[in-house]
C-alpha cells in the first residue's frame, strides 16, 4: 500500500472558516473535496501538503439548481450528482453525456464538479464541457467574491487563477433557449481518461433547410487545444449552415490549431485526428439536439 | 453452515457436479484471511528503497540518516547482505539475480535498500532519507538490439560475460522443415509481437517473516502459489535448516503465476526478522507489484506457415526473440528454457516444424513465464492461430474453413506432433462444428458483409469482424523423468484421513489463489468415497501441515494433485472394504463397490457404509492380521504424460474506424477440459480467462521509454478491462475424457487466457481487413494500424 507523507487536518465549518485556515497555513495548506485527485497524488508523494482542510460539511457549497437565468453548480456537487441532476440535463445535456464517461460510479459518488476543474489536469472532461458551454467561476476569498469565464480560468496544466487562500464556490452557466449540446470521448476502456474528447453547444436559427448558427462554444480535452478550446473553429462556424460541409471544415480546423503531445495512450498524429474527428460528431450531435428542441417548442 | 444467501438453488452433490463454492462464504461477506491481515505481536514493517534507473553504477549508498530515523528498527543494504552471503540468489533458471543491488542497477524499479521500521509510515518517510549516487550508463532497452555488438553488456557480473545474450535452445526437425518449406506451394511469413504483460493480481505480493530466537525456527506467512517449493529455496538461499521452516500461504488474492517465484522483499523481511528478532511484514505497493515482480510474455516472434495453395497446412517454422531482463528468473520445468513453446503446431495436423528460441537480457525487470500461460502455451497459441488468419488472408480462403480442414482428426489422437509431445485425447472437429452453430457463424459472415457495403457507400457506421482461435493447451507438469523445477520432480502428495464419525480431511500440497479448490478437492473425494463434499475438509498452503508437491500453477493443480486426491481416496476405499468385510464377516473380495458403500455381492441389504467402516476402524473391531487401524492413507502421483484440453473460441467485435474503438460484442468459448469435476467452477474459470484475454488483446500495455522507465506502473496506465469491457459469454462445452487421469480431467484454469487473445486480435484485424498488427488493439493501434503505420507496443509512443 502507498502511504502518505505526515500531513496535519481540519475539518472546515464555513467557507469563511475555510479561507481563514488557508489564510493562516499559506502555500502548504491544501483544501480537499472529494479527493479524487489529491489522495493519490499524496500517496505517491506527488503532492506533500502539510495541512488538509476538509470542505466536505460545507453544505453551502453544494447544490445543483437554476437561478437568476442561470445553471448553477455548487463545487461541492458530486459528479454523481451532476449525472443526476434532470435540470442539467435538460438545459445542457452535454453535462450528462460527459458525467457518463468520467471515471467509474465509486469515483463519481465522492468526486466533486469543484476538485476537478480546480485540478486542471489536461485530461480533465468537465474542463473541456464548462469552456463550450462559456460558465463562470464564481472565487471566495478573504477579499470577498469574484467572478471568472472559465475560458480565463485555467492559467496551464494543473494550474488555475484560483489563489492559495481562495477557494472555488460555484460554476454558473447561462440558460439560453434554441440550442444543443454534446460531449464524446474516446477512451481505451471504460473510466480510463480520455485520449481525446469534444464539447459542443450550439444555437441555431431554424431555417427551411438545416438552419444557422448563430452562436457556439467548444471544447476540448487532452488534445492541447489552448484554453481547452478552438476559437478559430467557432469563428468559422458562427453564422454558417449547420451542414455536414461546415462541420467537417471545423473539425479541420480544429484539428490543425491543437497541439497533442504523444504518450501511451495514443501519437500525436492519431489525437490531432480525434480532434477533428469528435468535433464533428459532437456538433452533428448538438444540432441535432438542437433541432429536436426547435421542434418540440 | 457455510450455506450463502439462495445457496438452496444448488443442492450439494454426491461428489461430482455443480455445487457453490465452499470458499465463497467468507470471500463475499469480507472474511477471507489475506497474508496483509496477519498481525503479529510487536511485528515491524518493511519497505523497499529502487533505482529510479534502468541501468547504473552504484557509486555510494548513505543511510546514516535513515538509520537515526526513531522509528527505524534496521536498514539493510547490498553490503549488509553481502557479509551474509545474500547479496545474490539463485533463480529458478539456473541464473543468479540480486537480492539487493550491489555493483549496478539492472532496471528500474530493482530493490536497493531494505527499511524496517516501527510502523509503514515511518518505514515509508526513512526511504527518503537514504541518498544512493548513481552512475546512469546506457540500457538495453529494445530487446532487437540486445545483441548488437556495441550493446552495453548488462550481466558484467557474471565471469566472462561480453554480451547479453542468454540462451539458445531449439525444438524439432530443422532439415525436414526446411524441406516442406522449399517445396511448398505457398509460404506467408509474419513478425509478431506478444508484449510484456503483468499478472496484475489485485492483492499484490507479501509476506509476514518471523524467525523466533528460541527455537530457530522460522515461519513465514506469504502469498505463495508453491509453498513447498518456497520452504527449499529459503533452506537453500539462507541456510535455514528446512525442517526448521514453516511456509503458510493464507487466502490469496489472485496469483496467475505472479506469486511462484522468490522476491527480494520477501528475503529482505527474512533478514530484517534475523536482524531484529521481530516478525517484519513487508507488502508491495501497486507500481512496485507492476515494476518489479514478475512479468510474462515479452516474445519477439517471426512465423513461417508453409502450405498449400488450398490451405493445407504443411509446416511452422518460428524464430523467437525473448526479451528476459535483467536477470533470467523465467519459472519453468528446468530442461525447458522456453517453457513448452514448442507445442506451437497447436491443433493441426502439420508435417514438420521447428522453432528456435534466443533468450536476451534487458534493462527490464526480470521474470518471464507467469500470468496464466501454461509455460508459454500462450505464446504459442497465439503465434499458430495468428498463422492460420494470415495464411487465410493471403490466400483469400474462409478462416474457419481452413481452420476445419486442418484439424487432427479423432482418430489421430494419442497424437504424437512435430515437436515431440504425445497428446492424449480430443474430438476437434466436434468443437470447433459446436462453436460455429453456436455463433452462427454464416449468418455472421452476412451481417459483416451488409455493414461493410455500407460503409463503403456512406464513410459513417462500423465494421464488424469475426475471429476464431482453437487452442491446444499441455497441462498438469508433469511427468518426473522429463520434468522438474530446481531439481524437484513434478510429482504431488496427498494424504487423507476419515474421521471415526466418517468426515474427512484431505491434505495438498497445491494452493488455492481463487480457483475454489477447497470446493473441488473436497468433490472429488466426494465422489470417491461417496461422501459429501460438504463432510470434506480441504487443508492447503501450510508446509507443516501438507505433503510435498510444487505448487499450483500451468494448470496442473487437477490433473496432478487431484489425481493424488482420487488415487489416495481409492487407497482409503480399498482400506474400507478390507474394514467392511471384517465388519461383514465375509472376504473383501466378496464385496461390491456401490458409491459410498460397500455391500456383498448379491446381497445389497448386507452392506456398510464409509461413516460405519469408518466408526468400525477406530474401534475394538478384530481386524485381519497385517491391516492397521484408522482411515487413512497417504499418495504421491507421477502423472505419465501432460494432459491436453482444448476449445474452438469465437469473438465478435464492431470497430469505429473513425476513431479506431473496437468492442467486443459477444464471445462463444466452446473448451474441452475432459470430465467437469464442478461445471460452475470450470465456467468461472473460464469467464476470469476470457477477460484476461480480452484485456491483453485490447490494452494492456506495459512499454519502456529510450531511458528505461516503465511506462506502466499504475493503473491508470496499465489497464486491466472491467465488466464494461466484457459481453456476457457463451459458453459451450464438449467432453473427451483424458484416457491416463484417474477421472479423465484434464485442467481448465489457463485455457481461456491461452486461447482467447487470438480470437479477439483475429476479429478486430478481421473488421478492418488489416493482415497483422500487434497487440494491444488500443483505438490508436487499430487508427495506426488502419493507415498501415502500426505502433510498436513495446516502446514509447512517439
Ligand atoms: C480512477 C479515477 C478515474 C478518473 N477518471 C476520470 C475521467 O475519466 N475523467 C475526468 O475528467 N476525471 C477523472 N478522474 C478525476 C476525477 O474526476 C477527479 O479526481 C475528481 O472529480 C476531482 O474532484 P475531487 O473532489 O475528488 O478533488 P480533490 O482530489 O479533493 O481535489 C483536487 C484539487 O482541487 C482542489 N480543490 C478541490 N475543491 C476545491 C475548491 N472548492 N476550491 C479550490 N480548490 C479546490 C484541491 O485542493 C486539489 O488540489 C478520475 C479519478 C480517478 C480516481
Amino acid at each position: 500500500m502507498q502511504v502518505p507523507a505526515h500531513f496535519e487536518y481540519q475539518r472546515a465549518t464555513s467557507v469563511d472558516h475555510a479561507i481563514a485556515l488557508l489564510t493562516r497555513y499559506g502555500a502548504e495548506a491544501r483544501v480537499v473535496a472529494g479527493g479524487h485527485s489529491l489522495i493519490p497524488m499524496m500517496k505517491l508523494r506527488l503532492a506533500q501538503p502539510e495541512m488538509l482542510i476538509d470542505i466536505n460539511d460545507l453544505h453551502e457549497l453544494g447544490g445543483i439548481r437554476v437561478e437568476g437565468g442561470e445553471l448553477r453548480i455548487g463545487a461541492m456537487a458530486r459528479h454523481s450528482e451532476l449525472l443526476g441532476s434532470a435540470v442539467a440535463g435538460e438545459h445542457y445535456p452535454m453535462l450528462h453525456d460527459a458525467e457518463r464517461v468520467i471515471a467509474d460510479p465509486v469515483v463519481r459518488n465522492r468526486g466533486t464538479i469543484g476538485g476537478s476543474v480546480c485540478q486542471a489536469d489536461p485530461s480533465e472532461d468537465l474542463s473541456g464541457a464548462f469552456t463550450a458551454l462559456r460558465a463562470t467561476a464564481v472565487i471566495r476569498g478573504a477579499e470577498g467574491v469574484r467572478s471568472v469565464p472559465m475560458r480565463a480560468f485555467f492559467t496551464g496544466p494543473y494550474q488555475t487563477v484560483v489563489g492559495p487562500a481562495e477557494i472555488l464556490a460555484e460554476l454558473r452557466i447561462p440558460v439560453r433557449p434554441g440550442g444543443g449540446s454534446a460531449y464524446v470521448k474516446v477512451d481505451r476502456r471504460a473510466g480510463d481518461w480520455a485520449v481525446a474528447a469534444a464539447a459542443a453547444a450550439l444555437w441555431l436559427e431554424p431555417g427551411p433547410g438545416p438552419g444557422t448558427i448563430t452562436d457556439v462554444g467548444l471544447g476540448l480535452t487532452a488534445v492541447g487545444a489552448a484554453g481547452f478550446t478552438a476559437v478559430a473553429a467557432e469563428e468559422f462556424l458562427r453564422g454558417r449552415p449547420a451542414t455536414e460541409e461546415t462541420f467537417a471544415e471545423a473539425g479541420r480546423i480544429a484539428a490543425e490549431h491543437c497541439r497533442p503531445v504523444a504518450d501511451q495512450r495514443g501519437p500525436a498524429d492519431y489525437k490531432r485526428h480525434l480532434a477533428g474527428e469528435l468535433t464533428v460528431r459532437t456538433l452533428r450531435r448538438a444540432a441535432a439536439r438542437a433541432r429536436a428542441r426547435g421542434q418540440e417548442a | 453452515m457455510s450455506a450463502l444467501p439462495g445457496a438452496t438453488d444448488v443442492p450439494t452433490p454426491m461428489g461430482h457436479g455443480p455445487m457453490l463454492r465452499k470458499e465463497d462464504a467468507r470471500f463475499v461477506r469480507g472474511r477471507g484471511r489475506f497474508v496483509d491481515d496477519v498481525r503479529l505481536p510487536g511485528m515491524l514493517h518493511g519497505a523497499i528503497l529502487r533505482s529510479p534507473h534502468a541501468h547504473a553504477r552504484i557509486l555510494s549508498v548513505d543511510v546514516s540518516a535513515a538509520e537515526s530515523h526513531p522509528k527505524v528498527r534496521a536498514v539493510i543494504t547490498g553490503e549488509t547482505l553481502a557479509g551474509r552471503g545474500l547479496a545474490w540468489m539463485p533463480t529458478l533458471s539456473h541464473d543468479v539475480a540480486a537480492v539487493l543491488a550491489t555493483d549496478k542497477v539492472r532496471y528500474q524499479g530493482q530493490e536497493v535498500v531494505f527499511v524496517v521500521a516501527e510502523d509503514r509510515y515511518a518505514a515509508r518517510d526513512a526511504l527518503s532519507l537514504i541518498e544512493v549516487e548513481y552512475e546512469p550508463l546506457p540500457p538495453v532497452i529494445d530487446a532487437r538490439r540486445a545483441l548488437d555488438p556495441d550493446a552495453p553488456v548488462i550481466r558484467d557480473d557474471l565471469d566472462g560475460r561480453a554480451d547479453n545474450h542468454v540462451f539458445d535452445w531449439e525444438s524439432g526437425d530443422a532439415a525436414a522443415t526446411d524441406a516442406v518449406f522449399a517445396s511448398a506451394e505457398r509460404v506467408s511469413t509474419c513478425d509478431l509481437l506478444y508484449p510484456r504483460v503483468h499478472p496484475a493480481p489485485l492483492e499484490t505480493c507479501g509476506i509476514v517473516a518471523d524467525l523466533d530466537r528460541i527455537t530457530g525456527k522460522l515461519t513465514v506467512h506469504a502469498t505463495t502459489q508453491a509453498p513447498h517449493t518456497h520452504r527449499m529455496l529459503y533452506a537453500l538461499i539462507a541456510g535455514i535448516p528446512e525442517h526448521k521452516i514453516r511456509i503458510i500461504a493464507p487466502d490469496i488474492g489472485g496469483g496467475f503465476g505472479n506469486k511462484v517465484g522468490m522476491y527480494p522483499g520477501y528475503l529482505c523481511s527474512v533478514v530484517g526478522s534475523v536482524l531484529t528478532g521481530a516478525p517484519v511484514k513487508w507488502t508491495e505497493d501497486r507500481s512496485e507489484n507492476l515494476m518489479s515482480s514478475s512479468f510474462a510474455r515479452d516474445y519477439h516472434m517471426h512465423g513461417e506457415i508453409a502450405a498449400t495453395k488450398d490451405g493445407r497446412i504443411l509446416g511452422l517454422r518460428v524464430r523467437v526473440l525473448a526479451d528476459h531482463g535483467a536477470f533470467n528468473g523465467t519459472a519453468q520445468p528446468s530442461k525447458f528454457p522456453a517453457g513448452f513453446f514448442h507445442v506451437f503446431t497447436g491443433s493441426y495436423d502439420v508435417k514438420a516444424a521447428h522453432c528456435r528460441v534466443t533468450g536476451v537480457y534487458t534493462n527490464k525487470a526480470p521474470g518471464g513465464v507467469a500470468y496464466a500461460c501454461s509455460f508459454r502455451i500462450t505464446e504459442a497459441s497465439y503465434l499458430v492461430e495468428r498463422m492460420v488468419d494470415v495464411l487465410s488472408h493471403d490466400l483469400g480462403l474462409d478462416p474457419a474453413a481452413v481452420r476445419m480442414a486442418n484439424l487432427l482428426r479423432p482418430e489421430q489422437f494419442p497424437y504424437a506432433c512435430a515437436t515431440g509431445w504425445e497428446y492424449d485425447s480430443g474430438d476437434y472437429p466436434r468443437t470447433l462444428t459446436l462453436a460455429l452453430e453456436m455463433a452462427g457463424y454464416d449468418e455472421l459472415r452476412r451481417e459483416q458483409a451488409e455493414r461493410r457495403a455500407a460503409y463503403e457507400a456512406t464513410g459513417r457506421g462500423s465494421l464488424m469482424g469475426i475471429g476464431i482461435s482453437f487452442f491446444t493447451e499441455a497441462v498438469g507438469a508433469g511427468p518426473r523423468r522429463t520434468m522438474d523445477i530446481l531439481g524437484l520432480g513434478m510429482a504431488d502428495g496427498a494424504e487423507l484421513r476419515v474421521h471415526p464419525t466418517g468426515t474427512a480431511v484431505l491434505r495438498v500440497s497445491c494452493m488455492s489463489q481463487g480457483q475454489g479448490h477447497e470446493t473441488t478437492f473436497a468433490q472429488i473425494v466426494g465422489e470417491e468415497l461417496g461422501i459429501s463434499p460438504d463432510d470434506v475438509e480441504l487443508v492447503q498452503g501450510d508446509t507443516d501441515q501438507t505433503p510435498f508437491g510444487l505448487g499450483t500453477y500451468g494448470s496442473r493443480s487437477t490433473p496432478v494433485s487431484g489425481a493424488a486426491a482420487v488415487m489416495v481416496a481409492r487407497k482409503v476405499r480399498e482400506r474400507a472394504r478390507i474394514v467392511a468385510a471384517a465388519m461383514l464377516e465375509v472376504a473383501p473380495e466378496d464385496l461390491e463397490w456401490h458409491k459410498g458403500r460397500w455391500q456383498v455381492a448379491g446381497d445389497p441389504a448386507a452392506g456398510r457404509t464409509i461413516a460405519q467402516i469408518a466408526l468400525a476402524a477406530h474401534s475394538d473391531l478384530d481386524l485381519p492380521d497385517g491391516v492397521e487401524g484408522h482411515l487413512d492413507a497417504t499418495c504421491v502421483y507421477n502423472p505419465p504424460n501432460l494432459t491436453f484440453p482444448f476449445g474452438a473460441y469465437i469473438c465478435v467485435v464492431d470497430v469505429d474506424p473513425g476513431t479506431g474503438q473496437a468492442t467486443v460484442r459477444r464471445f462463444v468459448a466452446v473448451d474441452d477440459c475432459g470430465v467437469r469435476i464442478n461445471p460452475m467452477i470450470v465456467e468461472g474459470q473460464v469467464h476470469g480467462g476470457l477477460a484476461d484475454g480480452v484485456g491483453m488483446a485490447l490494452m494492456e500495455l506495459m512499454a519502456f521509454d529510450d531511458d528505461g522507465n516503465h511506462l506502466g506502473a499504475s493503473f491508470m496506465d496499465y489497464l486491466l478491462p472491467t465488466s464494461m469491457e466484457c459481453p456476457s459469454w457463451e459458453l459451450g462445452e464438449t467432453v473427451t475424457p483424458s484416457p491416463h487421469h484417474p477421472i479423465g480431467a484434464k485442467g481448465v484454469g489457463e485455457s481461456a487466457t491461452v486461447g482467447s487473445p487470438a480470437a479477439v486480435v483475429n476479429a478486430v484485424l478481421d473488421a478492418i481487413g488489416v493482415r497483422h498488427a500487434d497487440m494491444p488493439l488500443t483505438p490508436a493501434q487499430v487508427w495506426r494500424a488502419v493507415q498501415g503505420r502500426p505502433i510498436r507496443p513495446d516502446l514509447a509512443i512517439r
